[in-house]
């Protein structure tokens, strides 16, 4: 009887992206070019990767050139979110160069004559304890092809390869330097901003002044006579110039904005009631979890919590590059997708999609699916109209802050029982939020904000949501960490929707893990219980554990809550946890605030366990951040609007966070160097919240539901 | 305008910024576009030694100052240990707002070599960055004001 064969499955963009050669190329000057599909957001994988790749190779991270991911010669690895870079890519290049590396050493067995026992790779270089004879990656290349499939049956790791040596990963586990830092700090061109092309023209779009605004008329005579003018672009709605220079290309699509007259509809909800927009429906309603038999009424403590609309805002906007070549369009955007807005583009154009190449170039800060794609689609169709010339289109701030798509409104119904002993009996949940999906290519529109604005326009679609499995979008961490022995939770998704919303870092986690862990708080002090205890009580998951019980001591919980001799106002400490999707990285937050009218966050305790850790202060660096941008959406942050227009459109209709308001933040990164990597990008978002509406509620006695945690809200707090 | 310690004569359309010249004509990228309202700091350049912005600053009111964009710092001993420090702390994740950051903190030890925390965060206090890196920035420039000693 024969045993079945070995079964090893190739990671998801190997599969893909089978070839080695599509990944790992041997390049001259003794460097190793290696190609990925996930792309640089200032997040850091591009150091990462190049950690992976340069410890299975057996080279120095200084050999490692990172290709620029573009469609035509990168792997297709989708988009680059979900924090799942490190999962995904760093597992597919893994095995990759595992596999490329076990075929060099073969080869500088057969053809060098190394000897098999001892044969170890240092800096690319390959010799044996004999040392007759060394060889090296750059030596072997004419004779290693390739350019052949990747081996399922190998799988990755020293029982199938055996690894060069004794010594294991040198440079992956220690903090590496970012290798694109040098050149930002230098103020060298680094972004897609500072781009120059041969010939390159300046592109503007006049948007309209509100998100169902229609164009009326528009006489662009005089727009055409002005100096420096190019060309004046219109196709339905869609408004832009095309000018020799940035000042010239302001000018002209100023005096376009004056020429037009738009027809302007009341399509937006009551800002100060976004509730009663969100349960009103048509609704899209699911179970997320629910425990048989199913829960007869949800329990007798109940409370809702609400975030407002949030906005990305990065620092720089949005930018995109396009160059016409007869039928074929060259592309440069700082999107995270750069496959899918090829095809988006494509598919609005009816161009094959081999005439659409779009190259990975660099931008600010990247949260989610920003306006980075639709400026690259708008660059397309200005660079359209002046063939042979690369147009470098920029969106002003204001179109920033009110065309880039938002992340969503959301309420969330909270409902629970306590048993005799003061422990949680019962737990139910209701999520009402547009949906957080409306990427280019999804549900297979193209998600593009020009495309809704040509004459032969696409209606956008309602926006969709990751499907549970893929980490779900309004029910992202929906279901608690906690052991409840009944539980219900429902998701309702707005089908109808008049503001366009899209992937926000950590999508529905946010407010879900601030209502979850605002209620445990309630929960505490309804059965007279300290919110630590409370939880561990409820907690098996020893990680989750670990993580807490961390951050409590760093922090010195419970602290002590009242006045503070240093400062004006009332001091409190609280708490937040999470396991971010319920399968990624684990987190704990303790916040300490003051605050009388102000909220005023001094210190955020926080421990994350992200399993294997690459570079640890790659980690650190990205909670810090992540949490200090929580801290900004939780006390400051909310579009605004009225019932037409977006009225949120500059630093100081939307501010956000400041030098003087950020908190310290203390990170400890609990070490599994036996568990998965995960990502740690958005693991604070939803516990930083919680922590500070927590303490907040210790140190003033009174609860803020609905997010921001503003001094109106407060004082309304205190007065009702 | 005198531009990073050299004179310099140009001929500028009227209504372009300070920054259009620095970014568009003299191809000096250094200085970003944040929001061309003068609100976050991106664009910051030092006129006559203090940080200002460079976005929403006609060019013909730069006539007859002094001024320094990030990329004339180079080769000024401060501006080094800032920018060596900035590298050890690894103060950036999208780097964007760092030539801003390196402005105000280049004013700031021109005039108070030895500032305490509360003097730093206040001299960055006009320069937004989106990704959460101030306590690395703020951590960057206290260590590079102590490397002066």
């Amino acid at each position: 009887m024969s045993s079945p064969a070995p079964t090893t499955a190739l990671p998801k963009g190997l599969a893909a992206n089978p070839r080695l050669a599509t990944w790992v190329r041997i390049t001259p000057a003794a460097t190793i070019t290696i190609a990925v599909g996930k792309v640089e957001l200032g997040q850091g994988i591009r150091t990462a990767l190049a950690q992976i790749a340069a410890d299975e190779l057996g080279v120095d991270l200084g050999q490692i050139r990172m290709l620029p991911p573009n469609t035509a010669d990168s792997p297709n690895e989708g988009v680059t979110a979900g924090s799942m870079s490190i999962a995904d890519s760093g597992t597919a290049l893994r095995q990759v160069c595992a596999q490329v590396r076990a075929l060099f050493v073969a080869a500088a067995i057969a053809e060098v004559g190394l000897d098999p026992a001892t044969i170890t790779v240092h800096s690319g270089v390959f010799s044996d304890r004999r040392a007759r004879a060394s060889t090296t990656y750059w030596e072997l290349a004419d004779r290693v092809d390739l350019d052949r499939p990747a081996d399922p049956l190998a799988g990755h790791g020293p029982e199938t390869v055996p690894r060069a040596g004794a010594e294991v990963e040198r440079v992956v586990g220690t903090d590496v330097p970012r290798l694109d830092l040098p050149d930002k700090v230098a103020g060298r061109p680094a972004f897609i901003h500072d781009r120059v092309l041969p010939g390159q023209l300046a592109g503007r779009v006049v948007r309209p002044p509100s998100p169902a605004a229609t164009l009326i008329e528009v006489d662009t005579a005089a727009v055409r006579a002005l100096p420096g003018v190019v060309r004046v672009v219109r196709d339905g709605d869609f408004l832009g110039v095309v000018a020799e220079d940035e000042p010239a290309a302001g000018r002209a699509a100023a005096a376009l904005r004056a020429a037009a007259r738009w027809h302007e509809v009341e399509s937006l909800p009551v800002e100060h009631d976004l509730a009663a927009y969100l349960r009103t429906g048509p609704l899209d309603s699911f179970v997320v979890d629910q425990t048989e038999p199913a829960l007869g009424s949800p329990g007798q403590i109940r409370a809702s919590y609400s975030r407002p609309f949030l906005a990305h805002a990065s620092l720089a906007p949005s930018c995109g590059i396009a160059r016409w070549d007869g039928e074929a369009v060259e592309v440069y955007s700082h999107s995270q997708g750069i496959f899918a807005l090829r095809s988006a583009i494509a598919t609005v154009l009816g161009l094959p999609e081999q005439q659409v190449r779009v190259e990975h170039a660099e931008g600010a800060g990247c949260y989610g699916h920003n306006g980075a794609d639709d400026a690259a689609f708008d660059a397309v169709l200005l660079a359209r109209a002046v063939p042979g010339h690369a147009v470098r289109l920029q969106w002003s701030r204001a179109d920033e802050l009110a065309w880039s798509p938002f992340g969503s409104a959301m309420v969330v119904d909270l409902a629970a029982d306590l048993d005799p002993a003061g422990t949680v009996a019962s737990w139910s949940a209701d999520i009402f939020s547009q949906g957080h999906l409306a990427r280019p290519g999804f549900e297979g529109r193209p998600g593009l904000l020009a495309a809704g604005h040509l004459g032969n326009r696409i209606e956008p679609a309602a926006p969709a949501d990751p499907p549970l499995a893929g980490g779900a979008g309004l029910a992202r961490n929906a279901v608690p960490i906690y052991e409840f022995p009944v539980r219900r939770v429902h998701g309702h998704r707005l089908l109808r929707t008049s503001l366009r919303t899209s992937s926000l870092r950590s999508l529905g986690a946010f407010l879900n893990v601030f209502a979850i862990e605002s209620f445990m708080d309630e929960l505490a002090l309804a059965a007279g219980r300290d919110p630590l205890e409370f939880r561990l009580a409820h907690v098996r998951d020893p990680r989750a554990v670990e993580v807490i019980t961390t951050a409590a001591r760093r922090a010195g919980w419970p602290g002590r809550v009242g006045p503070d001799g240093a400062g004006q106002g009332i001091v409190g400490q609280g708490i937040g946890l999470a396991r971010y999707k319920g399968t990624g990285a684990y987190c704990a937050v303790v916040a300490e605030v003051e605050a009388v009218h102000d909220v005023r966050v001094r210190r955020l305790s926080i421990a994350v366990d992200v399993g294997r850790v690459i570079n640890p202060d790659g980690v650190r660096n990205q909670i810090e951040g992540g949490a200090i941008q929580a801290t900004s959406w939780t006390l400051k942050e909310r579009v605004r609007f009225d019932r037409t227009r977006i009225t949120s459109v500059d630093w100081e209709s939307y501010p956000i966070l400041r030098f003087s308001e950020v908190p310290r933040v203390e990170v400890d990164v609990v070490s599994r160097p036996d568990q998965p990597s995960v990502g740690a990008g958005e693991a604070a978002q939803g516990p930083t919240a919680a922590a500070i509406g927590n303490a907040v509620t210790r140190a003033l006695g009174l609860r803020i539901r609905d997010l921001p945690i503003s001094r109106d809200r407060i004082i309304a707090a205190m007065n009702g | 305008m005198r531009l990073n310690g050299r004179s310099l004569e140009l001929t500028a359309d009227g209504q372009a910024t300070v920054l259009d010249v620095l970014r568009g004509t003299l191809g000096l990228t250094g200085t970003r576009f944040g929001c061309g309202l003068g609100q976050c700091g991106a664009c910051f350049i030092l006129i006559d030694g203090r940080p200002a912005p460079s976005c929403d600053m006609p060019v013909w009111s730069a006539a007859e100052h002094d001024i320094t964009t990030v990329d004339g710092l180079d080769g000024d001993p401060t501006t080094n240990r800032l920018r060596d420090a900035f590298l050890a702390e690894q103060a950036a994740q999208c780097g964007y707002c760092v030539s801003g950051m390196l402005i105000s903190a280049a004013a700031l030890l021109a005039v108070d070599p030895h500032p305490d925390e509360d003097a730093v965060i206040a001299a960055l206090d006009r320069n937004l960055c989106r990704c959460g890196s101030h306590r690395r920035i703020v951590r960057a420039v206290l260590r590079a004001a102590a490397a002066g000693a």
